[in-house]
This record gives structure tokens, C-alpha cells and sequence, in this order.
């Protein structure tokens, strides 16, 4: 049997006084695999996204990700732990606005040491790959919504990354650009990319996942992959 | 509490990093005013005050005692013209040895019973007046320069009958400068014996003393009371306080010069950071005005934050200023026997009046872009700049061949050009600081090189009679057999070159008055002055002078000038310009050769010997003096220590540096924490795409590398302005112009230094904000919408 890629082992995180965002969440996804975590708001499915992106850290237990015991890291080792292994899409793209399309898909690789002539073949390759490259020169605030999100996913994917983290891809755009974004989520995960995405989004859920995961009061719900088994 | 209250209070608590900087730059700024605007006021004509404190003599006069009586002298108070008078009081010199049995020059002993009265009220400046038998007062000051704990000492009046000890029971300073030491009338009539004393001294208080003429009536009158020659010496209040405050009119272009640095800076800091607080609060001013507030409440909201820590600190600064000021003026006090506080309560209230209003000012100009920020364009702003700014420097330094987070900080600055500009100029300010503050102690200390190029001056061998009368002003008298004294310094082991000096008294053709003329000869005369122009002399015939000189007689360096010297007229040629500020400047020098045109007979005086490096002066004087005791000559070192006021100028210096350089520095913390806090977004994206905290601070203090080269270049080039002009003013306020070796201080390692003293400021001020940015949670950060 296949390790799992991302394993969650009885996580819970509490913020200040209030109730917990998790509850001792136990969870396990496989390489390969696409998965949707699905929930209202305040259900605790950006808190286990940024958990499992080493962004923050559970009140208890354990979370562990391509063998890495993600919880046990420091600022710098979590920082080297996002660059080499992990992509991040954001609802807002989060693409820096005094950069090129270019310049903004090369920086985790250049943050890893990798040469600009390097960097600049790989990013111009993605950008072909996802249908922007005629924009490489632009800025972004010139790019529309399904464009900026195209170029984010293109910089998620710069350091090859065993898993690609997606906040609400689609939440930002009109739909067309949405299905646009879920088109390449679909592909990317055909070529083997493991992906996990939270939304609220059912028809991105549908498109997209092959699994889905709800959470409800920071507790798993419902998960496709148990219910199968059953 | 009103909505206005409640809303300047949150801004006042929420932003503590700006409100500790406004509260930091205005304590500081006020500080170094208030330091700088006592001093101003103190240093306005210390002498003049200590004078008037102490109720000077106009006129201090010694009597021959054969000749008058003390009865005598006593109705000589009822002369026209004089308003107060003290004495008489017995003097005489006497020749004292220190505890280890060291001898100390004769000393002028004055025999007073107390130190108060009408005219000169001596100052106790340490222990107490001597009221019994074998007790010494020892005078502070010019001439005897005394060592540390002297009170309590046992010293021996050598030459008195017995050679008695002597306790030291306190020192005293006298602004009239009437002894070298006190005791009282008993013990000293002990010392000079059965004859009783050979000279009185009296001292009086002119109804009209302010020059030189009106001195002179007063001193007729006196003498017309008493009996022809009965006048052994007298010495005119005039002539000390030439003396005295040579230096001190120095104080005040170098204070005026720090005091306008400072509240320039305190501008663009104040302004820099109420700008900040504007533009990282354009959200907050947006609800603000969705919710009913109008532009001028905003105006007023964002003048109140800045005047209540603003405030705060310039009540601490005016505490700290006038506390800074107390030890140096006490320093001043101790040169001049003044015993003012410090604290003059008009220049605080001035300096504080004067940094709130500035504070407002400036707070009024900030804020009034959030006055007519319309509520919707508010509301929308985002936190980063607007795509456009600075993205040519990103695509420029992107290009750049080394680590990305470090070429992406260096574009930053051009994201924001007006506060970029506005913190270079702080920067600039801060490192212009330094490096005035390194050339004008540099300048000073060449001046004082200048006047200290001789280690060890020869002259005629000084006899005194024990218990005589004081010498008096004395001129120096030519020298026996100057050839064979010049002789025996040239073969002296140690020596590095020799001058000798003779003096004349001449007129010149368009000055009023008499002129010192000297007439050099040696081989090394020419290292014994500094040029400002012209060359040396090659010859007799030419003259060079001074400044105040070339002034007087309406000339230039080549024009040629008509010399009177005792009734013979010589054509000269001025053939140089020289630093020179004996007799303030008007004096002449000559090869001697010029002046034997009309005196013959003219010798040198004085010779002026150069030690050899490595020779120690005191051990040269004494065996230079053995050698010459058959030619009735002997040696004597030079005192080679410091002006007090040079040393009160440095230590000044280097305060109001620091503290220019701090402001500085908290100009560049603030503005990086405005960076921080409106890129914290962005620094939440770089982090989630694997910037480590160690990159995020390379990225942060990057982003201030560029700002600090630019303006520790641009401040060590206004630095040096700064210090020629500063220093040139200094001097032309006393009527000199300066030698290229004065004005000309800095090397080029030292500018390259300066230079990069403002990147130290930039980079000191970034490290704390840099390290709030590595240490910035992304989960956080990127919530931040």
C-alpha cells in the first residue's frame, strides 16, 4: 500500500478562548489524489489548508506531509518545506502587483537559489503550458480574473511540488473564468498532481475532486473515500 | 467623551511605533535646542557676566610702597570718576615649592582678608578663603595650573624668611585677574618682614570704563591724588577681557549651525511620520468619513495624535536638555568664574512653544491629504502602492545577479519616491552630522597645532627678588648673544628647528595706532606660521600679515605698504597672507633684517625650538637650559594642552551628533515599520511561497541600502560643506581667513567612511522592524486585506 502523502492525526486548533477550529481531525490522502474540503464558513477548512501548507500549527497532534512532521517545524525549515514541496492558489491570487507575470512565476524558484536564466525557462514553460505567456511582460493588475489566476497556479506549480494547495480558486471570478480554473485543476490532476482544495464550491468539488471532505464545527463530516469503503 | 476624543485615543494607543517615534524625535529635538540655546545664552559674553557678577576692577593698579602710603592710596577712592574702590592691599611675589618640593613659577601673593566687597568679589571655586595663619588661596585659571586635590596640601614659601610651610585652603578665581594667590594681610607682612611690603594693590570701579580712553581718564584722575611715580603697574579690565574671550564668540555659528540641523530634521521626521500615519490609516480615515466625520475633524484628529506624544516628549527634552546643560556649563563657569545655572527658563519655554508649534504645523500639512480624501476612494485603497510606482526599479533590479530578496528590497523605495526622498534627507542629515562633527574638531585642533608648533621657548633667564613687588606686563628683553645661544640650540641633541623672534613697536601707513612688528631669523622660521596666501619671505623688504591686518589697511598680498619704525619709513612688500592671531591679528612679521633698517641694534628675544619627534619637551628645556646658563638664557617647555573651549566645542560635537544620528535612525525605523505594515501582505505572500525569516530580513534591510548610500553621500557632501562653512564663518567672526590645512581636514578613507555611515543609520534603524517582519505569522499577514 502507498504512504499517504498528507496525514493528519488527531489535530486540533484552538485559537485564544473561543471553541476550537478543529477537533481532533484525523485525516489521510494519497498520492495522486484530489481532494475537496467542503464546508460552511467558520467550519475550519482554511485552518487544516493552512496546517497542512505549514502556515500554522495545531494546538495538538500531528501533521505530517510528504514524510515531513509539519507541525514540528520552525519559521525557516517551514519556509523550505513550502518552497520545496507545496504550491499555494488563493481566492485573490495574492500575485504581487510591482512585479511582472514573469517575475512573479519565477520567485519561489529564485528563493530557492535557482539562477534567473533557470528560473526564466521553467517560468516561460509553465506560462505556455497554461495559456499565458503571451502576458510573461505584463503586470498583473492588467490580467483579468481568470488570467491572474492562471499565472498564480503557474507560480504554485514552479518548484514541482508533490502537492498543490487551493484556497477557493474560484471564488474571485465570473463564471467563465471559473471554468476555466477548474478545466486546469482537471488537467493538472490527470497529470498526476496531487491536489487539495477547499471551497464552496459544489460544482468545483464535483469537477475537480475526486474525493471530498466536509467539515462541519471543526470535525469531519462526511468523507467520500470512507463512504465508498462502507 | 466625544467621538473626536475616543478616536484620537485609539490612533494614539494603536500606533505605538509612531507615537514613540513623534514622542523620541521631538524629546531629542527639543533637547538639543534647549542644550544649544542655554549654551548660546551662557556663552553671550561670559566674561562680561563674570564681570559684572563679580563686580571687576576697571583699573588694577600696584603702588610702590616707598613712595606712597596707605592713607594715601585709601583717599585716592575719592578721585573723579571713580564709583567703588577696594584696597589698598599688600602684595609681593613670592617663589613656592608643591608637596613633592617641586618649584612653581614666583607667584603674585595678595594680602586680603576676605574675598567679598566692592570690587572684585573673588569666586571660591574650591575649599574656603584663608582667615589664619599659613593659609594659601590659590588663584584658578590662567597662569598657575594646578593640580588635582590641591586643597590641603602643604606647600613651602621657599624664599620667605624660614621658608615657612603653608597650607592650601581653597582656589579662587578672580575675573580681574588681581593675584595669583591669597593669604591674609597678617601672614603675609610675616613673609615680606621689617621692611613690611614693597608694593600695595588697589582696585577701582570707574563710573565710565567702556574704552580704552575712558579707563585712561579714570587712571589720571587716581594718579592725580597721589604722588608723582607712586604707579608701579596697572592693567585696564580692557585688555583681560581681550584676553578672556578670544574664543568664545566661536561658540555661536557652530551652535546656530547644529540648532537649524536638528529642527530640520525634526521637520522631516514629524512630517515623515504623520504622513505614514496617513497613509497607513487611509481605510481608517475612510470610515471615519462614511461615518459623519468632516475633513477638518479629520485634519484635527491626526494634529491631536501628533501633539500628545509630541508633548510628552518635548517636556522630557527641555528636563533632559536643561539637565545635559548643567555639567557644561559648570566647565564654562569654572573658565570664567561665572556661576550661572543653566536653566533659563525663557529658552525653554521658546524651544517648546517652538517644537509644538512645529509639530502642528507640520501635522496640519500631513494630514490635509486625509482631509480631502474622498470617503470612497478611501475605502477602496488598498494597502500596497498603486501598480505603476517603482515597478521600472523591480524589472531593473530583478536583473541584478544576486539573491532574489535582496534585489526584490531594493526596489522598494522607488515605490514610494516622496518618502524615500524625505527619509534620504533624514539619513543625509544624520551622516552630515558625523561628518561635520569629525571636521570641525579636525579644524579646531589644526587651529590649535597652528599656535602649539613650538615645544620649548628660549628667553632671557627671569630673576626675581623674594618678596619684591610683582613684575608687572613685561616685554620681552633681547637676548645677550643671540649668535652664540642660536649656537648652542643647533647643537643641543633633540632639537628639530629653531626661530628666533625680535619685537619692535612700527605704524602703518592707513592704521590707526601701534603695531607688534616681528622680525624672524633662522633657518626654519617659515614652519612656525601657516600660510593663507603668498608665499613666505625670501628676504627683507617683505612683510606678511594677517588677515585683520589687510582689513585695516584696505591691501592685498602684493601690494606694498609704507612701515614707520622709530622715525625711520620702510617700503615693504606684503608677500603673504598668513593665520596668524597674535595681537587679534594685527600683527606684522618680517625677516629682522627689515626692521634693522631703522633699529640696528635689533636682536632676537625669543627663540621658538621644535623638538625632534620622540623628545620629550620637559627633559630638552631642562638640559637646553644647563647649556645655556653662561649666556643668561634659559628654557622653558610650552604648554601644549588643549583650550578648554576646543574641548567643550568636541564634547558638544560628538553629543549633538549622536543624538542627530539617532533621530535619524528612528526616521529610518519608522518608515521601514510603515513599509512592514503596508507591504505586510505582500511579505505574507512571500513567505507562503518559502521566503525564509533570514531571506525577509535581507529583503526588509535591502530595502534600506539603497536609501542609506544615497544619503550618506549627499550628507557627507553637505557635512563638508557644513564644516568649511561653519569654520570659515568661525574665523571671520573674529576677522581671519583660514589656511587650506584648517579648512582641508578630510582624507578620502574618512569621506568614504561618512559615506557609509548613513547606510549604519539605515541598517540600524531597519534591523528592528526586519526582524517584526521575519517574524510575521503568514497566516496572519495574509488576512490582512
Amino acid at each position: 500500500m502507498t504512504a499517504p502523502l498528507i496525514e493528519l492525526h488527531e489535530v486540533t486548533r484552538r485559537y485564544d478562548e473561543g471553541p476550537p477550529a478543529l477537533r481532533e481531525v484525523s485525516l489521510s490522502v494519497a498520492p495522486g489524489e484530489a481532494v475537496a474540503i467542503l464546508g460552511p464558513s467558520g467550519s475550519g477548512k482554511s485552518t487544516m489548508l493552512n496546517l497542512v501548507a505549514g502556515l500554522d500549527r495545531p494546538s495538538t497532534g500531528t501533521v505530517t506531509v510528504d514524510g515531513v512532521r509539519v507541525d514540528k517545524l520552525g519559521e525557516a525549515a517551514s519556509a523550505r518545506y513550502r518552497r520545496a514541496r507545496i504550491g499555494l492558489v488563493f481566492q485573490f491570487f495574492n500575485l504581487l502587483d510591482d512585479l511582472t507575470v514573469l517575475d512573479n512565476v519565477m520567485l519561489p524558484a529564485q528563493l530557492t537559489g535557482m539562477s534567473r536564466g533557470t528560473a526564466q525557462r521553467r517560468a516561460t514553460e509553465l506560462l505556455g503550458r497554461l495559456g499565458v505567456d503571451r502576458h510573461a511582460s505584463a503586470y498583473p493588475g492588467r490580467l483579468s480574473g481568470g488570467e491572474r489566476q492562471r499565472v498564480a497556479v503557474a507560480r504554485a506549480l514552479m518548484n514541482r511540488p508533490s502537492l498543490l494547495l487551493a484556497d477557493e480558486p474560484t471564488g474571485a471570478l465570473d463564471t467563465a473564468s471559473g471554468e476555466d480554473v477548474m478545466q486546469l485543476l482537471t488537467e493538472l490532476h490527470a497529470d498526476g498532481q496531487t491536489i487539495v482544495l477547499v471551497t464552496h464550491d459544489l460544482v468545483l468539488a464535483e469537477t475537480c475532486a475526486t474525493r471530498t471532505v466536509q467539515l462541519l464545527d471543526g470535525r469531519i463530516a462526511a468523507d467520500s473515500a470512507l463512504e465508498r469503503v462502507r | 467623551m466625544s467621538a473626536l476624543t475616543q478616536v484620537v485615543r485609539s490612533g494614539v494607543g494603536r500606533r505605538r511605533v509612531q507615537t514613540i517615534v513623534i514622542g523620541l524625535v521631538v524629546m531629542i529635538a527639543v533637547t538639543s535646542a534647549v542644550l544649544g540655546g542655554s549654551l548660546m545664552v551662557a556663552s553671550h559674553g561670559p566674561f562680561d557676566r563674570a564681570f559684572k557678577q563679580q563686580q571687576g576692577a576697571h583699573l588694577t593698579a600696584q603702588f610702590n610702597a616707598g613712595t606712597v602710603t596707605e592713607a594715601q592710596l585709601a583717599a585716592s577712592a575719592s578721585a573723579a570718576g571713580v564709583a567703588a574702590s577696594a584696597g589698598p592691599f599688600a602684595t609681593a611675589q613670592f617663589a613656592l615649592a608643591g608637596p613633592g618640593g617641586n618649584p612653581v613659577p614666583p607667584l603674585n601673593i595678595v594680602g586680603r582678608a576676605d574675598a567679598g566687597g566692592t570690587v572684585d568679589r573673588v569666586v571660591i571655586v574650591d575649599g574656603r578663603w584663608a582667615t589664619g595663619p599659613g593659609e594659601i588661596v590659590l588663584a584658578t585659571g590662567d597662569g598657575l595650573r594646578l593640580p588635582p586635590k590641591v586643597i590641603g596640601q602643604q606647600w613651602k614659601v621657599t624664599d620667605a624668611p624660614g621658608s615657612p610651610s603653608v597650607t592650601v585652603v581653597g582656589t579662587a578665581r578672580s575675573v580681574s585677574q588681581t593675584g595669583d594667590a591669597w593669604t591674609t594681610p597678617e601672614q603675609l607682612a610675616a613673609w615680606t618682614g621689617a621692611d613690611g611690603p614693597r608694593t600695595y594693590q588697589m582696585l577701582y570701579r570707574f563710573t565710565a570704563a567702556e574704552t580704552a580712553e575712558q579707563v585712561q581718564t579714570g587712571r589720571t584722575a587716581v594718579e592725580a591724588t597721589i604722588p608723582a611715580g607712586a604707579v608701579a603697574s596697572a592693567q585696564s579690565w580692557l585688555d583681560v577681557r581681550r584676553e578672556a574671550t578670544g574664543d568664545t564668540v566661536l561658540l555661536v555659528p557652530f551652535l546656530i549651525a547644529f540648532g537649524v540641523l536638528g529642527v530640520v530634521m525634526a521637520v522631516l521626521i514629524i512630517g515623515n511620520v504623520v504622513a505614514g500615519a496617513v497613509s497607513t490609516a487611509t481605510r481608517r480615515i475612510g470610515i471615519l468619513k462614511a461615518l459623519g466625520f468632516t475633513p477638518a475633524q479629520v485634519v484635527r484628529t491626526y494634529v491631536v495624535q501628533a501633539l500628545i506624544p509630541a508633548t510628552v516628549g518635548a517636556v522630557l527634552g527641555a528636563v533632559a536638555g536643561n539637565l545635559l546643560t548643567l555639567p557644561i556649563l559648570a566647565q564654562t563657569n569654572r573658565i570664567y568664574g561665572t556661576n550661572d545655572s543653566g536653566v533659563a527658563l525663557w529658552v525653554d519655554a521658546v524651544v517648546v512653544g517652538g517644537a509644538l508649534a512645529m509639530v502642528a504645523v507640520t501635522a496640519l500639512a500631513a494630514s490635509a491629504r486625509a482631509g480631502r480624501l474622498r470617503s470612497v476612494d478611501a475605502l477602496a485603497v488598498g494597502r500596497t502602492p498603486r501598480p505603476g510606482r517603482g515597478q521600472w526599479a523591480a524589472r531593473l533590479t530583478g536583473r541584478l545577479p544576486i539573491s532574489r530578496p535582496v534585489t526584490l528590497g531594493l526596489a522598494h523605495p522607488f515605490a514610494r519616491p516622496v518618502r524615500t526622498i524625505s527619509i534620504v534627507a533624514a539619513i543625509a542629515f544624520g551622516a552630515a552630522a558625523v561628518t561635520f562633527a569629525v571636521g570641525l574638531g579636525t579644524s579646531l585642533n589644526r587651529v590649535q597645532e597652528v599656535e602649539d608648533i613650538a615645544d620649548v621657548q628660549v628667553g632671557m633667564a627671569h630673576h626675581f627678588e623674594a618678596g619684591g613687588p610683582p613684575p608687572g606686563p613685561q616685554r620681552p628683553q633681547p637676548l645677550d648673544d643671540p649668535a652664540a645661544i642660536e649656537k648652542v640650540i643647533a647643537a643641543q641633541a633633540g632639537t628639530g628647528g629653531y626661530m628666533g623672534v625680535a619685537r619692535s613697536e612700527i605704524t602703518a601707513v592707513g592704521i590707526t595706532g601701534k603695531l607688534d612688528a616681528v622680525g624672524v631669523t633662522g633657518p626654519d622660521s617659515a614652519r612656525y606660521y601657516k600660510m593663507v596666501s603668498g608665499s613666505w619671505l625670501s628676504g627683507p623688504g617683505q612683510i606678511i600679515v594677517s588677515t585683520p591686518f589687510l582689513t585695516a589697511a584696505g591691501k592685498e598680498v602684493g601690494d606694498s605698504i609704507v612701515l614707520t619704525d622709530d622715525g625711520v619709513d620702510i617700503t615693504v612688500k606684503i608677500v603673504g597672507e598668513v593665520f596668524n592671531v597674535d595681537n587679534d591679528g594685527m600683527q606684522v612679521v618680517t625677516d629682522i633684517a627689515t626692521l634693522r633698517q631703522a633699529e640696528p641694534e635689533l636682536a632676537p628675544m625669543t627663540y621658538y625650538v621644535t623638538t625632534r619627534s620622540g623628545t620629550d619637551a620637559g627633559s630638552y628645556a631642562q638640559a637646553l637650559s644647563t647649556a645655556l646658563t653662561s649666556l643668561s638664557a634659559d628654557a622653558n617647555p610650552l604648554n601644549h594642552e588643549p583650550d578648554e573651549m576646543i574641548i567643550i566645542i568636541n564634547a558638544l560635537t560628538g553629543l549633538l551628533s549622536l543624538m542627530l544620528m539617532v533621530v535619524a535612525g528612528l526616521g529610518v525605523m519608522n518608515t521601514v515599520v510603515l513599509e512592514t505594515r503596508e507591504r505586510v501582505h505582500d511579505l505574507g505572500v512571500h513567505k507562503a511561497l518559502g521566503m525564509s525569516p533570514r531571506q525577509t530580513t535581507a529583503m526588509v534591510i535591502a530595502s534600506v541600502v539603497v536609501t542609506g548610500l544615497v544619503g550618506g553621500a549627499a550628507g557627507t557632501a553637505v557635512g563638508v560643506l557644513l564644516q568649511r562653512t561653519v569654520i570659515t564663518e568661525m574665523a571671520s567672526s573674529v576677522g581671519f581667513r583660514l589656511p587650506d590645512s584648517v579648512l582641508d581636514v578630510y582624507s578620502s578613507a574618512e569621506l568614504l567612511f561618512f559615506g557609509l555611515a548613513g547606510l549604519v543609520i539605515a541598517v540600524v534603524g531597519a534591523l528592528l522592524p526586519a526582524g517584526w517582519a521575519a517574524k510575521t505569522r503568514v497566516a496572519v499577514a495574509l488576512r490582512t486585506e
